[in-house]
């Protein structure tokens, strides 16, 4: 008898991903929407997505979804989640939109300890613009806007935004995850629903960082992509839990 | 027995909106606007579904606002023109995704950091807009306490009605004036029609989204024209003004919020020394109140604008009457106020002027 050992999660509309071959994106949509279908909780979801590549969540996801002015995902999730605070509410969010744009809102969202999930994509570049210099950019790294790479002087350092959320006493579950291997997207859609049932439990903030591939911008095959997060990336942005207060909070 | 108060204009408009169904407000510290957010700060406190949230930016306060309006609930915040101007990225988005909501503009001289003083400055940037794109702002100028609450209420009315974002643009004296006014009862929000579209969590309906980015040239401008057949329901719907002694008037005064009142005092002065001089007060910014000024430009050959800036309403005055009548203009920018004689002699030698060109 033939046994169905792999199909579209539920909540996955029936649409083909717009995104670049080998773009991290689409497997961070498959986790999110299965993590939604195995928490039992799409029908008092809403998602918030970005100015950026992933504006078109809601084309995948099939749940509520709002779409936010660049970098103000999380200030927007804020006013949902407080008028229904039954509902669970996440914002998505690229590291231009969080970590430059928007650092002033979600450092705030943090600090107020709203209760929200971040879903925080870090590529290290301005996906959608083709390719910019982003607050999470490598020193050395080459964009469109850094040519000769990311200079210290010019161009400051790489921002450790999830480090920073980790001060606060608000944030609750801070993880930094990748989606480079099957061990490390399983690790990922780990942290992804720990996040959302941190937010069940009224436990406060929670956000996952995901370390990214965006092949097209970076000039990389999708593997090579995904062999520079786990060897170089992963030297700035260390893969690891930043912080838990998970049983302290509850 | 008289359930009348004395209440500062800032105080009133938070108290009506309260009274209106507001159950969201989102703010930041700016003079001469504060004492609104601090009303607010007890006021949605005391109601136990009603939030306060001091922002950490006016960006962040509208856009917890687009929040809150995506759920369907009334929201409200308020600012004076520098934090307006920081604004404007939220308003263009909540007239994009067709969400209602309520800003109140409490302006103050500009522009830059300008003052706290009183001003008109920011007429252009409310009528036109403000935001990027191709949109509209119903404006509405209350020029008393009385009619800031009234006004309140019909903000949260049309925000609704239209799904667009409304404003209420005072002043700095308007927001720190006390004048008697009675709040009206509280609204039953059980009674308002419900919001199909809001967000709420797909539970037995298909998911909905709000969105704003339409990449495909032909469906934005699908919404713009959709949009723009709103615009033209409004504009034919509730354009609003009051007029003052204009039936047999020569002349007629043109101001708006507090440079009418200041007009009006200028009017009674000249009538009693036998002027033919009236006022028109728009009460409605956008849509301007075109056709009352068609109307009266059959009989008024001259209309004075009189506003507390360097001259922006007088375009709307001129586009309107498209040179039917002769346009003066007076103006006071920089938080200047004006007085009735100032006014009184501005209208004395203008009309002595027109009527001996006439004679």
């Amino acid at each position: 008898m033939e046994k169905k050992v792999f199909q579209r999660p539920k909540y996955l509309k029936d649409a083909p991903f717009h995104y670049c071959p080998g773009c991290g994106h689409s497997i961070i949509h498959r986790l999110i929407a299965e993590v939604i279908e195995e928490l039992g909780i799409a029908e008092r979801t809403i998602g918030v997505p970005p100015a950026g590549c992933a504006v078109l969540a809601y084309d995948y996801l099939d749940i509520d979804m709002g779409e936010a002015p660049h970098g103000r995902a999380a200030a927007v999730a804020t006013g949902i989640k407080r008028m229904l605070p039954d509902r669970i509410v996440f914002s998505y969010q690229g590291d231009g939109d969080i970590a430059a744009i928007g650092t002033a809102e979600i450092i705030h969202v943090a600090n107020r300890g709203e209760n929200v999930t971040v879903i925080f994509v870090n590529n290290g570049v301005y996906g959608m613009t083709g390719g910019q210099m982003a607050p999470t950019t490598l020193i050395g790294q080459n964009s469109t806007t850094t040519p000769g790479g990311r200079d210290i002087v010019r161009d400051g350092t790489p921002i450790d935004l999830s480090e920073m959320l980790a001060i606060p006493k608000g944030s609750t579950y801070i993880e930094r995850t990748a989606v480079t291997s099957p061990k490390s997207i399983r690790q990922t859609k780990r942290a992804i629903k720990k996040a959302f049932k941190i937010q069940m439990e009224g436990l406060g903030f929670s956000l996952v960082e995901i370390l990214s591939p965006c092949p097209t911008n970076w000039k990389m095959s999708p593997v090579d992509s995904c062999k520079w997060i786990d060897k170089t990336m992963t030297k700035t942005f260390p893969i690891k839990v930043i912080k838990d207060m998970t049983e302290e909070k509850k | 027995m008289s359930r009348k108060q004395l209440m500062k204009g800032s105080h009133a408009i938070a108290e009506a909106a309260v009274r209106a169904g507001c159950r969201f407000y989102a703010g930041y510290p700016i003079t001469p606007q504060n004492e609104l957010t601090e009303y607010m700060s007890v006021a949605m406190d005391a109601i136990d579904d009603g939030t306060f949230i001091q922002a950490e930016s006016e960006l962040a306060a509208i856009n917890m606002i687009i929040g809150a309006a995506m759920t369907g609930a009334r929201a409200m915040t308020s600012s004076s023109s520098p934090g307006i101007s920081l604004k404007q990225e939220g308003i263009s988005f909540l007239a994009a995704q067709e969400l209602p909501a309520v800003i109140v503009n409490t302006m103050r001289g500009g522009p830059g950091l300008g003052n706290i003083a009183p001003s008109q400055g920011d007429y252009f940037q409310a009528t036109r807009g403000g935001g990027h794109g191709d949109y509209r702002t119903i404006v509405l100028a209350p020029a008393s306490v009385k009619e800031l609450t009234e006004l309140t209420r019909t903000s949260f009315e049309y925000a609704d009605k239209y799904r667009t974002p409304v404003m209420i643009l005072g002043d700095g004296m308007m927001g720190q004036m006390l004048e008697p006014v009675e709040m009206p009862d509280p609204i039953d929000l059980s009674e308002l029609p419900s919001k199909p579209w809001a967000l709420d969590g797909a539970k037995g309906r298909p998911s909905l989204f709000i969105r704003s980015l339409l990449l495909d040239p032909s469906m934005e401008e699908e919404h713009n024209w959709k949009l723009e057949r709103k615009y033209q329901n409004i504009t034919r719907d509730i354009p609003c003004f009051e007029t003052y002694m204009t039936e047999d008037a020569h002349l007629v005064v043109m101001a708006f919020g507090t440079a009418a009142r200041i007009a009006k005092g200028a009017v009674k002065r000249v009538r009693e020394i036998g002027l033919k001089v009236g006022l028109l007060r728009p009460v409605t910014l956008w849509p301007f109140p075109k056709r009352v000024l068609v109307e009266m430009s059959r009989v008024v050959k001259d209309f004075l604008v009189f506003e507390m800036n360097t001259g922006q309403m007088v375009e709307d005055v001129k586009l309107s009457l498209e040179g039917r009548s002769n346009v003066h203009f007076y103006g006071r920018p920089g938080g200047t106020i004006s007085t009735p004689d100032e006014i009184a002699k501005v209208i004395i030698s203008l009309y002595h002027r027109q009527n001996k060109e006439e004679g």
